[in-house]
């Protein structure tokens, strides 16, 4: 597990902790930004530090982003992966300008967001945000490059985004996942250092994802900085230098994206299992939480192969049994104790656990 | 550069929307030929002294480019309403560049409605000296500014459900106090007109008489307007731009 870390609810709890988040975030910089280095691009990338934000609603105030710590190197790929609601989307919107932090700093490749925008050194493809109408996919792609100092050529990013054929089209009679690649377009077409991704493949196809990501990586290649959020682990998996895994509105990991995946990748083992007691389960090897819910047992599993082998060997008359990939909620769940996510004590065991492991 | 290609591409877009099409070039043109046409024998309308080609012509190019100026309220509430706007901000282009290719594409929509207007007065038999035609012409280009404010304000404050009678219902009401299809003559609701920026737009017609220009009342209107809508304009896309 080196170069993840994981701040722990104890640790959050802890004021004499609470520079913790920033050492954090200077520390899992390191391979970043030797991929930095290899690339020849040089100086601040992107940093932010002690960021919060809350906003009211109906049901009181919502603490959106509660001390968020993230870097970016220049030409680095990051992943922002969380559950809904994990607060990745109002940190963008502080990242970029477009809201302002209660607290925190954010500077852009050493400059204020605003400066970075106005400068055309930031690109973003936003969760949230239509296409205006009565243009066509080429008037749209080559209006957005025009207001950057350093566009792409819009007919090679047309190719790119597979636009070709549509580029005579107008903006207003394209299917979602066609919307979707436009916005990629003029994101792309705008040939910025720093490219920000909101969920950017939500309502593309396979095929549309496959070659989203292609051309994600060739930008990445030739030094673009890319910062997308995601709630798929594949995909920060797939195509991420690093992950930074936010939940309840805080950092809860971050580091290379093969770790944080055998981090939260966990299994979950279910069983009809009437006789065995919690506590003997829990002790199997390879297991860090275990529930009852009537007859049948859930076993959560940082080593399910051990677990089963363990359980079978110790608990023969386990039948109707399942062995299944915990979703990222739990997986979540098994990293952020049960802080903000759901009540208090809900699953003591696994924070016990995860303390004493 | 880069704001002129903005521009352009908005021009573009507003040329291709019917709505525009509708509101601030064929309405006021039908109505103009159905109101003018046949009163086109008459000099002296309802006591103005001004022929009914040429009141009609100013009071209905008055019409159209007030449609023209508060569409880009219209267009402004779709864009926002869409997330447009917030994608917008985070490009290099510049919020005053933004409002200026905003405004200066609903001067352009306005001087193509007072371009097919006039040529329709003088199919009508409208003749005015190059001079009164040109100062005419600056009239109501000057009287537009309150309005393109306006226009600004509106599509900051209103949402795209709002914005269609806002805009419909405040035009018609303008029109009629400011005396678009007929003149107004005395009494109170003519004294209210005189202090809205639209009854000076068809008091543009006036230059016919002997080439008096609007009187000082006029121009102070029109600048207290001009100022005051400026600066709700402004506050209001502040506010707009703060709550994301």
């Amino acid at each position: 597990m080196s170069g993840v870390k994981t701040v722990t609810a104890a640790d959050r709890r802890a004021p004499a902790r609470a520079s913790r988040p920033r050492s954090l975030g200077r520390a899992t910089a390191a391979p970043g930004l030797s991929g930095g280095a290899r690339r020849g691009a040089g100086g601040p990338g992107v940093a932010a530090h002690g960021l919060t934000k809350t906003f009211a609603s109906a049901q009181g105030a919502v603490r959106a982003v509660r001390g968020v710590d993230l870097e970016l190197a220049p030409g680095e790929t990051v992943a922002l992966l969380g559950p809904n609601g994990a607060g990745k989307s109002t940190t963008i919107d502080l990242l970029l300008g477009l809201a302002d932090a209660d607290e925190g700093t954010v500077t852009i490749f050493g400059e204020s967001p605003a400066a970075a925008v106005a400068g055309g050194r930031v690109a973003a493809m936003l969760q949230t945000g239509e296409l205006i109408r009565d243009l066509s996919v080429r008037e749209l792609v080559q209006m957005i490059a025009a207001l950057y100092p350093a566009p792409r050529d819009v007919d090679a990013v047309l190719e790119t985004a597979g636009l070709t054929a549509l580029a005579g089209q107008r903006t207003q009679k394209l299917s979602g996942g066609e919307r979707q690649r436009v916005r990629f377009a003029a994101a792309l077409a705008s040939g910025a250092a720093l490219l920000v991704l909101d969920e950017p493949t939500v309502g593309m196809d396979v095929e549309a994802r496959h070659g989203f990501w292609q051309t994600i990586r060739a930008a990445a290649a030739a030094g673009t900085t890319v910062l997308f959020a995601t709630h798929y682990l594949e995909e920060a998996d797939a195509y991420a230098d690093r992950v930074v895994l936010l939940a309840g509105g805080r950092v809860v990991a971050d580091g290379p994206a093969t770790e944080i995946k055998a981090r939260v990748g966990q299994r979950v083992i279910r069983a009809t299992l009437a006789t065995a007691d919690l506590d003997g389960l829990r002790r199997l090897p390879g297991v860090s939480a275990a529930e009852r819910h009537g007859v049948a047992v859930a076993l959560t599993c940082r080593d399910s192969d051990a677990a089963l082998r363990a359980l079978l060997a110790q608990f023969p008359e386990a039948r109707d049994i399942e062995v299944a990939g915990a979703g990222l909620e739990q997986a979540f769940l098994e990293l952020t104790g049960d802080d903000g996510v759901s009540p208090a004590g809900a699953h003591p065991v696994g924070s016990d656990m995860k303390e004493t492991a | 550069m880069n704001a002129l290609v903005y521009t352009r591409f908005e021009l573009l877009r507003t040329l291709r929307s019917k709505r525009f099409f509708v509101m601030a070039l064929g309405f006021p043109l039908v109505i103009y030929f159905l109101i003018a046409a046949p009163n086109r024998g008459v000099t002296d309308l309802g006591g103005t002294g001004i022929p009914a080609p040429l009141y009609y012509m100013v009071g209905l190019a008055a019409f159209g480019t007030m449609a023209a100026m508060l569409s880009s309220g219209t267009r402004i509430a779709g864009e926002r309403a869409v997330g447009w706007n917030r994608q917008l901000r985070l490009t290099p282009l510049p919020a005053r560049a933004y409002f200026r290719a905003k405004v200066l594409t609903a001067y352009l929509m306005a001087g193509l409605t007072i371009g097919l207007l006039y040529l329709s007065g003088t199919l009508l038999g409208v003749r005015l000296s190059a001079a009164e035609w040109t100062q005419m012409t600056c009239l109501l280009l000057i009287g537009l500014v309150p309005l393109a404010a306006l226009g600004i304000l509106f599509g900051h404050l209103l949402t795209t459900d709002a914005i269609g009678p806002a805009v419909g219902g405040l035009t018609a009401i303008l029109a009629f106090v400011s005396g678009t299809w007929f003149p107004l003559g005395g009494g109170v609701l003519n004294d209210i007109a005189q202090c809205l920026p639209s009854y000076w737009l068809v008091q543009a017609s006036h230059v016919a008489l002997g080439g008096a220009s609007w009187p000082l009342k006029g121009w102070l209107v029109v600048a207290a307007w001009s100022v005051g809508l400026s600066l709700l304009a402004a506050r209001a896309y502040r506010r707009d731009t703060q709550r994301v």
